[in-house]
């Protein structure tokens, strides 16, 4: 059946490689083609600092 | 235990993450022993002492077993429980699964050493388990999947750190890797044989497939989830750029999973697989030096942090293999490089400058990081840990310049011919002329050994610490309350 084509197991491969590309090329557009985005994901890189914050509320806490 | 470690304490699950730490360290020290003593058996043939249970084909998985999955997973375990909590700010979900992932865990290490020793293997490089065990560790895998993704769900902060992307992505990745690459049927239910699935090509394309996606996402993804973390933790500055760092984490995860047949040029696998591979492994150079230069760049303008932290140093001189790595490999993936590397001393060069310069690097440093902090006290000795840090740094140097020397003569020996067209060496005179360099390389393992052994006596030491200053913390309260 020729509208099966993308079924056979050769135009599978290609079909697949395809589409991660095209995925692909999507996320790297998304991530780059707005500045107030890419300005909101770059906040993001200080999530590792927020803890510092929550460890001094719990010794806050724990002294009354 | 004092007040504010008991809020604390309560806030997050720090006991399963300290039983991890222990054990990373342990393992590492009974692996890397492994390691040195089938080094010198290279170098010493006696030292086989016509025992078969230590001859170099029953210990040597014995050694890969205990620094990959012992010390590497255990290490891997402990850190994406910290951070996922941290990042999440949240205590971990799964109950009485967490311990499970731990004795689990612990179990199928043992398990698998013993099995070697005694001669059991599916001949499956870095998958020598045989089905039994391979069970044990889907189990335990599962486990530690919904832990995870059961921790990520219940996150009070809205954002997914990048960090757990990565570590998500090796355990996802690591299930499928495992499943497929196992696909065994045992001849018997109380027999510990089984045969794979596959056959012939097909059987070493699937096993490949497996192999270098176990670099590509235990060693590598894994670990870069705890670079993305612990590096700008450990810079008190936020990682270089985040986007950067989101590009790296996709084009890893498109581009790994291409890249096995590379282990496979001039075999019978068909010329366009390979070929597949090797492309896809020179693309792979740009996410990976993306993602080197990100981490590295965390610096910027801090530089002067690598003149007297040595934990620093340990993380940087980390990304810098891993650079060099990911450099190497594309380089040997191609077919030309290939026939002159392949099959020889380069290739174990080249995968250990890989582990010992990025993976336990990385995992000495974040581990130094996070053990003080999870006993809540300071490290017994920077000093000590600086003497780890030249040991390690120099242990590696000796071995992976002792292997490049060794590999490229080897291969330049086996493919010399005389004027007649005969060969011109024999096999045995290559193994001779490489002896001196077989020492070099037990020697730089004994250099990274005794690092590694300093590392356990420092870290022994602050853990007694804390838990005496939580003692007197505790005795304290007590006072004061009556």
């Amino acid at each position: 059946m020729e509208w099966a084509w993308w079924s056979q197991a050769a135009n599978l491969k290609t079909l697949g490689l395809l589409i991660f590309f095209v995925t692909f090329c999507l996320i790297v557009l998304w991530l780059y083609s707005n500045k107030d985005r890419s300005a909101r994901l770059e906040e993001q890189k200080n999530i590792p600092f927020l803890d510092e914050e929550r460890d001094q509320e719990a010794k806050d806490k724990s002294n009354g | 235990m004092s007040e504010s470690h008991a809020a604390l304490a309560e806030q997050y699950d720090y006991d399963i993450i300290k039983k991890f730490s222990i054990m990373a360290i342990v393992w590492a020290v009974v692996g890397m022993a492994a390691g040195v003593y089938i080094a010198s058996e290279l170098t010493w043939p006696f030292l086989n002492f016509d025992i078969p249970y230590l001859t170099f084909g029953r210990f040597r998985p014995v050694h890969t077993g205990a620094v990959i999955f012992g010390f590497g997973g255990s290490a891997l375990f402990a850190t994406s429980y910290y951070v996922v909590q941290r990042t999440c700010q949240t205590r971990l979900w799964g109950g009485g699964l967490i311990p499970f992932t731990f004795w689990g865990w612990q179990a199928i290490i043992v398990l698998a050493a013993v099995s070697y020793v005694l001669g059991f293997s599916q001949g499956r490089e870095y998958a020598e388990m045989e089905w039994p065990i391979d069970l044990l560790i889907e189990v335990v895998w599962v486990a530690y999947l919904a832990i995870f993704v059961g921790t990520l769900m219940k996150r009070k902060q809205p954002h997914i750190y990048v960090a757990n992307w990565f570590y998500l992505g090796f355990i996802l990745a690591t299930a499928l890797l495992h499943t497929f690459n196992n696909l065994a049927v045992p001849i018997g239910l109380f027999s510990m044989k089984s045969y794979s699935l596959f056959s012939g090509t097909q059987d070493a394309m699937v096993q490949w497939w497996y192999g270098h996606n176990a670099v590509g996402f235990f060693l590598t993804a894994a670990f870069l989830g705890m670079m993305y973390y612990f590096v700008p933790k450990h810079a008190g500055r936020p990682v270089y750029s985040y986007r950067l760092s989101i590009v790296h984490f996709w084009a890893l995860s498109f581009m790994y999973m291409w890249v096995g047949t590379h282990h496979l040029h001039w075999t019978a696998l068909p010329d366009w697989a390979s070929t597949l591979g090797a492309t896809f492994s020179i693309m792979l150079l740009l996410p990976s030096w993306g993602g080197m230069i990100n981490g590295i760049m965390t610096l910027s303008g801090a530089w002067d942090k690598l003149r007297n932290d040595y934990v620093m140093r340990f993380l940087i001189v980390a990304l810098s293999f891993y650079g060099m790595s990911t450099f190497e490999g594309p380089l040997m993936s191609l077919k030309d490089v290939n026939a002159l590397s392949h099959y020889t001393d380069w290739t174990v060069g080249h995968v250990h400058s890989g582990a010992l310069g990025w993976v336990a690097m990385i995992s000495f440093g974040s581990l130094y990081h996070m053990v003080p902090d999870l006993w809540r006290t300071k490290m017994h000795s920077d000093r000590l840990v600086g003497v780890h840090f030249w040991l390690a740094t120099i242990g590696v140097l000796l071995y992976i310049t002792a292997m490049w020397i060794s590999g490229i003569s080897q291969g330049l020996m086996w493919r010399a011919f005389d004027d007649y067209g005969n060969l011109q060496y024999s096999f045995v005179e290559s193994v001779a002329a490489m002896h001196p360099f077989y020492m070099m390389r037990a020697i730089g393992g004994v250099f990274f050994l005794t690092g590694m052994c300093v590392m356990a006596y420092n870290i022994y030491m602050t853990i007694r610490q804390g838990v005496r200053q939580a003692d007197a913390a505790t005795q304290t309260a007590a006072v004061a309350a009556a």
